[in-house]
């Protein structure tokens, strides 16, 4: 049985505790092992603006800690998993940085060599458990309904860093909402960001990203957004309770879901377990 | 008389604190909200509040709550069984004593009626519950200064608290430990109770509790004859067994009473057991008085925090009575430090050299400040930093054993920093998402008529966008300097060197949405992403840090994707906002 350490950063917890409860039920089914650790803390992401060293060594220190537990990464939020490779990188060829880090880790017991695996969850789906599987499972098949796969910037891009998909022609989000029967839309502002970044800071700027995305899943007519990392998750269903997408009369809003929903839902998982709000299905027209 | 003065005086003090503690609970401000409303509403608020729970379902609520985290301390089993074992120990322990021992004339005279303080099983208890006390008082000792807990700081009311509690029971046990050796008390005691009338029978009943129960003759010691032993232990059958069970169940003062012993005559001489009794009662009254001032007052508002806010309707709630529950939180509080052990943020406290990050310290900070709730200026900025320095990632409230909505009031504390004072440059990241989320969801507890919402913001920004003339640099602004400042050579950012391959095709601006959701991207931005790598090509680094475009980045990395040299854009971007806020405008 394959198994990794979960990390689920700071957002799932407090916000988006639906991503975290669906990927358990999905990979409970799959038969992957997670093991928990409390000493896992803030990978970093947001310190990045302020101070490069506290994101390295906070980065490191988690690093660390999975190294320590023996198992690969998962990470379901794709910010964290873009600090988390990026530290990995820089700490990588900045041996100053490095010696730094394991200066200050010492002090907590703790030892960076650089070496675990950090994986994204859809990675992990994709390449670990294969589609094959995946598809083996699904026996509640969606027919008709439409997703908008959103990647998130920071799991695909810099692709030398995260190594993720083809930055230019992602295909696996894509794979990975067909396997559930759902056919994935092609949209034009697929590989762009979701604003969520500045949201707090310009919020002017971010949601007007936000809408512009929106809009254009909006246009291709999609049933769904479809998302793997809280930050994008929050930005979009932000967005949508405020009804900003759009621009004048007719315009409309389209909600999101996290990706263990929707696999969950065409293995069979109840809605329960995946914090699925059954209605909203039943709103994109029983398409299941 | 003297007794009942220094019972009444205590008495009087613990009740005149505890008003006053009370009555800072109305008077406390923490956050926006609560500085427009006056205490006089805040109380009213309050009772009206306490009416409605009292014939509502949720009396109930509370009535749970304050068994199951109040009484059985749930909350501390789950994140550390020691610290339970030892806080229940000492809680459980001095609240048992306070009953049967303390309050014996009001409480258990009434309710058996055959007590005496010195006969089983209340001679035995007493001791057992005074040694579960001193259990908890090492264990408590243990994990500060052995195991070391990390992040529990020790400061002075917890060594109060700890020496107190410690002078108390020690005392106690040393008290019952004279008495046993006294002759004095057992002269007292025959003259009481025993039948004994011609002191050749007195003198039997001697020899049989200096043999038996660790007394201490002036006149008389072992060997003593068998006949004489029997004779006292006849007497001791008939007159004392009833009342007094045998020294040994008082185990622990058994044992001070043999390792006095040889002190015997001394502690005699000295009135010991006066003296004893003086130490322990006032101890005990020191203790009752000092409470309200202490750290022992968690025992009055951490469950009345608890109860508060398990019937407060987040969604609901009257802000005078958030306000209120906010200041009871603030003395619910004791300092133990689960928080910052689980805090999301925690290393972030070194690089910053800045304790404050964690939430422990800002909250015994907060503890010391007076009614308004606001800090002196040299403390501000570090308060301020550590209070956005946070990814509100809730775990501190989920685990307080106090039952503290930490999430609610960091957020009320940090409004009040931001909006005051020098501008926070760490408001410009994304720990500021959250600020932003409950703005744009309208799920506001920080309510943003009162406050603007966006100052603090355009503050910051200003702060490390503006040049020294105060201006923010754009192409109508002054001509560039573009003499190569000579210290540049050595700048790390320039000799970091990876934008030199930049050979100026202008696609990271081309492909960058920012830029491209502007009308006028020039005025907005600043300087363009090209222009940044431009800028630091001439060897003017402080210029691309002055500009807007760095803190409007999304950090999508699309630039630096597409960027057919491999420069690496975005991360520039990062390593001129961390130098732009370390040459900031203060």
């Amino acid at each position: 049985m394959k198994t990794y350490s979960l990390f689920i950063g700071c957002n799932i917890p407090a916000r988006v505790r639906s991503y975290e409860s669906a990927s358990r039920a999905v990979l409970e089914r799959l038969g992957v092992g997670l093991v928990d650790s409390r000493e896992f803390t803030c990978c970093g992401y947001p310190l990045r603006n302020v101070d490069q060293g506290a994101f390295l060594l906070s980065a490191a220190r988690n690093l660390a800690l999975a190294n320590r537990m023996g198992y690969d990464m998962l990470v379901l939020c794709s910010c964290c998993f873009g600090s988390l490779k990026a530290a990995q990188y820089m700490l990588g060829r900045d041996e100053a940085a490095r010696r730094n880090v394991e200066h200050a880790l010492r002090k907590e017991g703790l030892h960076y060599d650089g070496g675990v695996r950090i994986k994204h969850f859809l990675s992990a789906l994709y390449h670990d458990i294969g589609a094959e599987t995946l598809k083996r499972l699904i026996n509640r098949p969606f027919t008709s309904l439409k997703i908008a796969a959103h990647y998130g910037c920071h799991a695909l891009r810099p692709s030398h860093v995260t190594a993720f998909d083809d930055p230019v022609a992602p295909r696996i989000f894509e794979d990975l909402v067909e396997i559930t029967g759902a056919q994935s839309v092609e949209w034009d502002t697929k590989l762009d960001c979701c604003g969520a970044p500045l949201l707090g800071i310009n919020d002017d700027l971010s949601l007007d990203l936000t809408r512009n995305k929106m809009t254009k899943a909006v246009e291709a007519g999609v049933d769904f957004l479809c998302t793997a990392c809280p930050y994008c998750q929050l930005q979009f269903e932000t967005a949508r309770h405020r009804g900003i997408a759009g621009n004048g009369e007719g315009s409309t809003t389209v909600a999101s879901l996290l990706y263990p929903q929707l696999l969950g839902y065409g293995m069979g998982i109840e809605n329960k377990r995946l914090e699925l709000d059954a209605n909203l299905l039943k709103a994109a027209a029983g398409k299941s | 008389m003297l007794f009942s003065v220094l019972l009444y005086g205590s008495l009087s003090i613990l009740l005149l604190g505890t008003a006053w503690r009370v009555s800072r609970w109305f008077t406390r401000k923490i956050g926006p909200a609560s500085r427009s409303i006056p205490s006089s509403r805040r109380v009213s608020a309050a009772l009206k509040g306490i009416v409605r729970t009292l014939f509502s379902g949720s009396i109930l609520t509370a009535l749970r709550v304050f068994f199951v985290d109040g009484l059985l301390q749930w909350r501390i089993l789950k994140e550390d069984a020691l610290r339970w074992v030892m806080h229940m120990c000492i809680f459980a322990g001095f609240l048992l004593l306070l009953l049967m021992h303390a309050l014996e004339s009001h409480i258990t005279v009434k309710l058996f009626k055959d007590y005496y303080s010195t006969a089983n099983p209340f001679f035995f208890l007493r001791e057992l519950f005074g040694v579960l006390v001193l259990i908890g008082v090492c264990l408590a000792l243990f994990r500060r200064f052995i195991l070391k807990v990390p992040r529990l700081k020790t400061r002075a009311p917890d060594i109060f608290a700890i020496i107190i509690l410690t002078v108390i029971i020690g005392s106690g046990f040393f008290l019952e430990g004279a008495k046993m050796l006294s002759h004095g008390e057992f002269m007292r005691m025959v003259e009481d109770w025993s039948d004994a009338g011609d002191p050749a029978e007195v003198q039997a009943l001697e020899s049989y509790w200096v043999d038996a129960f660790g007394l201490h003759s002036p006149s008389l010691s072992p060997p003593f004859s068998e006949e004489i032993l029997s004779e006292g232990r006849e007497i001791h059958e008939m007159s004392c067994e009833f009342c007094h069970a045998p020294a040994q169940w008082a185990f622990a003062s058994y044992g001070v009473n043999r390792a006095m012993a040889p002190a015997g005559s001394f502690l005699e001489r000295i009135h010991a057991v006066t003296v004893l009794w003086y130490i322990h009662i006032l101890a005990c009254f020191a203790g009752l008085a000092y409470l309200p001032f202490s750290k022992m007052f968690h025992i009055i508002a951490t469950p009345v925090g608890l109860a508060v806010s398990a019937v407060t309707d987040r969604k609901r709630a009257d802000p005078a009575n958030v306000a209120t529950r906010q200041a009871i939180e603030l003395d619910a509080c004791t300092q133990c430090g689960t928080c910052s052990l689980r805090c999301s943020v925690a290393p972030a406290v070194a690089p910053f050299g800045n304790p404050y990050i964690l939430p422990s310290e800002r909250m015994a900070y907060l503890r010391r400040l007076g009614r308004d709730g606001l800090p002196g200026p040299s403390d501000r900025e570090a308060l301020r930093q550590g209070a956005c320095i946070c990814s509100n990632c809730d775990r501190c409230t989920v685990v307080c054993p106090s039952g503290i909505n930490l999430r609610e009031f960091w957020m009320c504390v940090r409004e009040d920093l931001v909006q005051q004072g020098e501008p926070e440059p760490a408001m410009l990241s994304p720990f500021s998402f959250f600020r932003g989320l409950q703005k744009a969801t309208l799920d506001d507890i920080v309510d943003y008529d009162i406050v603007d919402y966006n100052d603090p913001l355009q503050r910051a920004m200003h702060s490390v966008t503006a040049n020294g003339n105060g201006k923010v640099h754009s192409p109508d602004s002054e001509p560039l300097d573009l003499t190569r400042p000579r210290e540049s050579v050595e700048d790390p950012v320039l000799e970091a060197g990876h934008f030199t391959d930049c050979f100026g095709c202008r696609t990271c601006t081309t492909v960058c949405p920012v830029v491209g959701n502007y009308e006028d991207p020039v005025n907005t931005l600043g300087l363009l992403p090209h222009q940044i790598m431009f800028s630091l090509g001439l060897g003017l680094p402080d210029t691309a840090c002055r500009s807007r475009m760095l803190w409007d980045c999304v950090t999508c990395y699309q630039c630096e994707e597409h960027c057919p040299q491999g420069v690496r854009i975005t991360d520039i971007l990062y390593t001129l906002k961390n130098r732009s806020i370390q040459n900031r405008l203060l």
